[in-house]
């Protein structure tokens, strides 16, 4: 018993750094678990890693014009990472641009930007490592960053609910009963923005956008509504974080990488074991129909 | 499409050596250095009669650096290129190759022996075994070594310019001695903390020169470059290690992100004992603009934080 203690709960309770990476862990799971399952709805699973790197020049203007404040990157970040999805949706309905091509297009603008401020600058400390936060240096700003911007993300994601999944599904029902399709998608798009820099402030860019895709896929396997499978995205993704700290903390590796790694062994599990169309669904079924 | 990209690479050479030939022109010897440090080496044996640059500037990181299309264009005007050597600059060969430099390089670090982690120490930090047979390049944080890189700069620069050798000689041997009095001093003040306070923490692997040449006892958070990743259990390890040590001399470096080492501070009960020097000098009208500045800041500060608690 107290082996499993000390195991499972004592590196959470000695350690202050230990329960800020959790909580963070924790906060950005509630965020980007329904996010993550809408932009998979909407066939966008790309456009989040598309939305990373945009946001990263953001930052990085924000880091050059006031060094490394959490507020300078963060603002820089959000506007970067808004532009780029205002112009990208703007794009795409007034051309006949697909939305994943305007995108791609956008985000590779806005990188070469990024990269083109930190050269005019001169390369000084090397930005990436400044810009790819750790989680294991959450201090109290960003995680009462995480915190507000999860909040905020569920409180709107409540509210829109209905039309953003009527927008998914049938855009012209909605357009027929007078909805505001456009608005909704652009909500919706800020809030992948925010939960991107909200990530990205506490465990960087790249595993931000780990957090919010990898269990967003996996529960697809689990559920079939879609307020299930956010449900199951948030409670895949608060176990990945939990045990790639466990992980992290006894086995002694770099700890984004370890929490976005437990989520893929989720998803492995998943695409094998999962109760809808895995393979081993799929091959018990048509075992059936044969029989 | 390689035919086009062999075609602009042979352009960029034809531009770079245009440029070469018009700048020669001037009297002075130009030297290029890889960073801050040995450009200020260079300043002071070449007087007046060099012009240096450096690659990277102050407070960059020379472990991570890119170089720009400008960097091979002073490469490849320049006279003579001093790099430190031992892995420091693993861009450099390629940027000399590409420049299409022909002129001496000098390894600053020529005669030093470089340094390894040793068994014990290796035992004594074992969150950075898995850096063990690395050679540490940081070779300049002792300053008997920085009078080899006095000596080889010299000796590299009378090989360009054998005209200027004996003022160069002259200016080396007047450095040194200065080296030379500082090393006594930094010996001294050491030598008035006792033993088991002699023991520091800092961001990243620079300061095990230091270490060894001053007798101090240095754990880090990351390997010999700034390139690596912590992991929650090695954090969890110095942190315990500091409360048990009462360990009180904790310090930044001002190539490294300090949000880490803040964090670490903060839990365990300790003050930051502010930013010290180790790759790179500062700005001139910070603490470190030169190599002996450096040392000084580095120093008074390490001492004083091992002075907490005596």
């Amino acid at each position: 018993m107290n082996q499993l203690f000390d195991f499972f709960l004592s590196p959470f309770q000695e350690f202050i750094f230990m329960r800020h990476a959790l909580v963070a862990c924790l906060a950005l799971a509630l965020g980007c678990g329904p996010v993550g399952v809408l932009l998979v709805l909407r066939r966008m699973s790309l456009v989040g890693d598309a939305l990373s790197h945009a946001v990263l020049p953001g930052a990085a203007l924000g880091f050059l014009i006031s060094g490394l404040s959490l507020y300078a990157m963060t603002l820089g970040g959000l506007v970067a990472g808004l532009a780029v999805a205002l112009l990208a949706g703007a794009v795409t309905r007034l051309t006949v641009l697909r939305e994943d091509a305007s995108f791609a297009a956008l985000y590779l603008i806005s990188l070469a930007s990024g990269v083109l401020l930190v050269s005019l600058r001169g390369s000084n400390i090397d930005l990436i490592h400044v810009l790819f936060g750790t989680i294991l240096a959450v201090d109290d700003a960003a995680l009462i960053l995480v915190a507000v911007i999860t909040t905020v993300t569920l409180l709107i994601l409540a509210v829109i609910y209905r039309p953003l999944i009527v927008e998914c599904v049938d855009p012209g029902f909605l357009r027929s009963v007078g909805g505001g399709g456009a608005a909704m998608h652009f909500i919706f798009l800020v809030l992948v923005v925010l939960n991107l820099v909200a990530g990205f402030r506490a465990l960087g860019t790249l595993m931000a956008v780990g957090l919010m895709m990898v269990p967003a896929v996996s529960a697809g396997f689990w559920a079939r509504q879609v307020w299930s499978t956010a449900l199951a995205a948030v409670i895949i993704a608060m176990l990945a974080g939990y045990s790639g700290l466990l992980l992290s903390f006894h086995a002694n590796l770099p700890s984004g990488p370890s929490i976005i790694l437990t989520a893929g062994l989720c998803y492995f599990f998943s695409v094998i074991f999962g109760r809808h169309g895995s393979i081993y669904e799929r091959h018990r079924k048509g075992e059936h129909l044969e029989g | 499409m390689s035919r086009i990209i062999r075609i602009l690479a042979v352009l960029l050479v034809l531009c770079c050596s245009g440029s070469a030939t018009e700048t020669r022109a001037e009297n002075k010897i130009k030297v290029v250095a890889s960073f801050s440090i040995l450009e200020d080496l260079v300043k002071n044996v070449g007087g007046n009669r060099v012009e240096v640059t450096s690659l990277v500037g102050p407070n960059g990181d020379v472990h991570v650096y890119q170089p720009t299309p400008a960097d091979a264009k002073a490469v490849s005007a320049a006279n003579l290129v001093v790099v430190n050597g031992l892995g420091m600059e693993g861009w450099m060969e390629r940027l000399v190759q590409t420049s299409g430099y022909k002129g001496p390089i000098v390894v600053a670090t020529k005669g030093i022996k470089p340094r390894e982690m040793s068994k014990e120490e290796e035992e004594a930090h074992e969150y950075v075994a898995k850096h063990k047979h690395e050679i540490d390049p940081h070779a300049w944080q002792d300053l008997g070594n920085g009078i080899i890189y006095v000596n080889n700069i010299a000796r590299g620069l009378s090989t360009v310019d054998p005209a200027g050798a004996a003022i160069y000689q002259a200016n080396a041997t007047a450095y040194n001695a200065k080296l030379t009095d500082l090393d006594r001093w930094v010996k001294k003040e050491f030598a008035a903390i006792p033993a088991r306070k002699r023991r520091m923490i800092t961001s990243h692997d620079a300061l095990g020169y230091f270490g060894a040449a001053y007798g101090i006892e240095i754990l880090s958070l990351l390997g010999f470059s700034t390139e690596s990743e912590a992991a929650a259990g090695d954090i969890a390890r110095l942190i315990k290690q500091i409360r048990q040590e009462k360990i009180t001399a904790v310090f930044i470096e001002n190539i490294t992100d300090p949000r880490l080492m803040e964090q670490v501070a903060k839990e365990s009960g300790v003050t930051l004992g502010g930013e010290l020097y180790s790759d790179s000098l500062s700005k001139a009208g910070e603490p470190a603009p030169t190599y002996i500045d450096m040392f000084k800041n580095n120093v008074s500060k390490i001492v004083a934080a091992m002075r907490q608690g005596l």
